[in-house]
């Protein structure tokens, strides 16, 4: 498909952006980035940056869901337990972030899909033990944080900071995870993303 | 007279043995073989099993967040993507971008998708980007060979 197939924006959508865009303070008040004066890369397409936070909401949610299913599995131990709802928190703190992101630009954050989708999604029947637990978590961390890297260049400047934020904390989720599973700290710099 | 004539001898024994053997010696060296292809040879497979290897940690850490080879996550499945119809999986629920998106994932159009899926299908919920040209290779390489082996077993 080439770039000239992309069919052009309404005249609704642009009306419809020009308003989004100038609630960029607004969304600086809620992404904590206090970069409200500069404009947003992609402030002709804001519907764009929508799109791409809702999938960063579902990717959320599906984290909290596996916190979640791996808490009440009887296959961790109380203190591992502990430490993943401390991580599950977290990741309800990005759902936050992100859904009220979603609504300042005038979007609708999408929505939290029933507990079995997810368990069926990344398998968890197959899951044995602790370590199976543990290891299934620090690929899902890990994947977040590169997830979080590898869309700030889609998105406007204005969730930079907090993608990236976001991905600090993914990153330090992960690297508990490699440690408590006895994995090696890796030799070269750039680790993620 | 005698050293005379066993040189001669000699010189047309290597002409003859030279001329007659020269040829096969050259096609039967499996080396040469491969330099020199023929009419009905087909291109070598240069996918080696590094790259295929390298495509399948990269996968991993930079896809897994959202995919899974078999099995629908934030992002559909992967297994069989190489040479299928974009926004086509039938259980998965696809923005409207990519429902709508007339093109089918090869070489060229996934490494167009993962360098900036939002150039490829403006409103496509995937804003996750591959920037190194080396690392979207391993990947679609490592893509297109799970792609080849479900085609095998007739599961694509």
């Amino acid at each position: 498909m080439s770039d000239n197939a992309i069919p052009m924006p309404s005249r609704r959508a642009l009306l419809g952006a020009t308003g989004r865009t100038l609630s960029v303070s607004a969304l600086a008040m809620v992404t904590g980035s206090g970069i409200a004066g500069i404009s947003s890369a992609h402030a002709a397409d804001p519907s764009q940056d929508v799109d791409i936070l809702n999938a960063a909401i579902a990717l959320e949610y599906e984290g909290i869901a596996a916190y979640q299913i791996a808490a009440t599995s009887g296959l961790l131990q109380p203190a591992v337990v502990e430490i993943g709802v401390t991580f599950q928190g977290h990741h309800k703190g990005h759902r936050d972030i992100l859904v009220k992101a979603v609504e300042t630009l005038g979007g609708t954050p999408v929505t939290e899909k029933p507990l079995e989708e997810y368990a069926a999604g990344l398998n968890v029947a197959s899951l044995r033990n602790q370590e199976d637990v543990l290891r299934l978590a620090l690929r899902l961390e890990q994947g977040a944080a590169n997830a979080y890297l590898g869309l700030i260049p889609s998105l406007g400047v204005n969730f930079h900071q907090v993608a990236g934020q976001m991905a600090g904390d993914e990153a330090f989720h992960a690297a508990i995870l490699a440690n408590a599973l006895g994995e090696p700290i890796p030799k070269a710099a750039l680790i993620f993303g | 007279m005698k050293f005379r004539l066993s040189i001669a001898l000699c010189i047309l024994a290597a002409f003859f043995f030279g001329t007659a053997f020269a040829g096969p010696a050259q096609q039967s060296s499996p080396q040469d073989a491969r330099r020199m292809p023929t009419g009905d040879s087909v291109v070598p497979d240069t996918v080696s099993q590094a790259l295929l290897e390298r495509g399948e940690k990269l996968y991993v850490r930079r896809c897994g967040g959202c995919h899974s080879l078999d099995r629908n996550r934030t992002g559909p499945r992967h297994r069989g993507v190489y040479g299928r119809k974009a926004g086509s999986v039938a259980d998965f629920r696809y923005s409207k971008a990519l429902q709508l998106l007339n093109l089918i994932w090869t070489a060229e159009t996934l490494d167009r998708w993962l360098e900036n899926p939002a150039a490829v299908a403006r409103g496509t919920s995937m804003g996750f980007r591959l920037g190194k040209a080396d690392e979207r290779k391993a990947v679609i390489a490592y893509l297109k060979s799970l792609s080849d082996t479900a085609e095998r077993q007739g599961k694509n």
